[in-house]
């Protein structure tokens, strides 16, 4: 069973992590976490992109939560922003979209088209 | 909702949003007496009492984005579908406590569902929230709070992902055991 002591273990992996990142920008991941995106499943969207970004050893993204935005009837909305870039917003991401996202947009830059909200 | 730990993530939000330095989640299973509780209490900005009369209304909102506020009431409807109810306490410049109760067996009962996944994800989002869970069941208890992880990583953020990822995994076992301790 875990215990709070291996956390010792996972902050010495995380202070690596960290230099890695110094110098790098920031794609920024911003999800509707308002009641609206929660009964849409934007929980289970953030937990998906949180576990790739773990995954896939991504560690120039940051991920925050923001509230309603006002479009409900298109929750879950992930917005997603690289450095220099505008932000795209994406409507409807279910669990599959959230991988689409996070393998053509974050990682090879390559906008989902089909899944942006206009 | 489909999982009451999405009415949890869902009332934090409010605390979040009324500035709360501290969280707490307690979450109480007694099979023998057949009773669910979940208690969330913030040390947030508090509502005032006027607004409070109306906060089961669902067009009653702090929001400006739109006129309608339903996490509340669908957290009340969820309880009293359960032969349960909802209470509200709310204090200005003190906080508020928001108190579900659930008939434990009632059919309706949605499942408490990933409260591993909630609680990791509001410690994400707020890193510099202090977060209290407790969950009982029967006589057993487990405790967790952002307080004794902190003390463990000595300055490195609690929302790094490899932190994240191992409070989750943490809470699911724990969480388990003291499921599984009953049976």
């Amino acid at each position: 069973m875990k215990s709070l002591d291996e956390l010792e273990k996972i902050k010495k992996e995380a202070q690596e992590e960290m230099k890695l990142r110094e110098d790098k920008d920031d794609t920024r991941i911003t999800i509707a976490m308002g009641t609206c995106g929660i009964a849409a499943g934007a929980r289970d969207v953030l937990k998906v992109i949180l576990e790739e970004l773990e995954k896939q050893e991504i560690n120039n993204a940051s991920i925050t939560q923001t509230g309603c935005i006002g479009l409900c009837n298109q929750e879950p909305i992930v917005e997603v922003q690289k450095p220099g870039e505008d932000p795209v917003t994406y409507g409807e991401v279910g669990i599959e979209e959230a991988h689409k996202i996070v393998d053509e947009h974050i990682v090879n830059d390559e906008v989902v088209q089909d899944l942006v909200i206009k | 909702m489909k999982e009451l730990s999405l009415h949890i993530l869902d009332v934090a939000q409010n605390s979040i949003k009324a500035k709360a330095t501290e969280l707490k989640i307690k979450i109480v299973e007694n099979l023998q007496d057949d009773y669910m509780k979940i208690i969330i209490e913030d040390n947030g900005e508090g509502v005032e009492e006027e607004f409070l009369e109306n906060i089961l209304d669902p067009f009653t909102t702090t929001r400006t984005t739109r006129k309608v506020g339903l996490g509340l009431p669908l957290f009340q409807a969820a309880a009293e579908r359960c032969e349960g109810k909802l209470e509200i306490d709310s204090e200005i410049g003190k906080g508020t406590k928001v108190e579900a109760t659930f008939k434990h067996s009632h059919i309706d009962r949605a499942p408490l569902g990933d409260i591993e996944g909630t609680i990791a994800i509001i410690i994400q989002g707020n890193p510099d929230l202090e977060v209290y869970y407790q969950h009982i069941v029967n006589n057993n208890e487990f405790d967790f709070s952002t307080v004794e992880a902190r003390k463990e990583l000595e300055g490195v953020p609690i929302n790094e992902p490899a932190v994240i990822k191992f409070i989750k995994e943490y809470l699911a076992e724990n969480i388990q055991n003291l499921k599984g301790a009953v049976r």
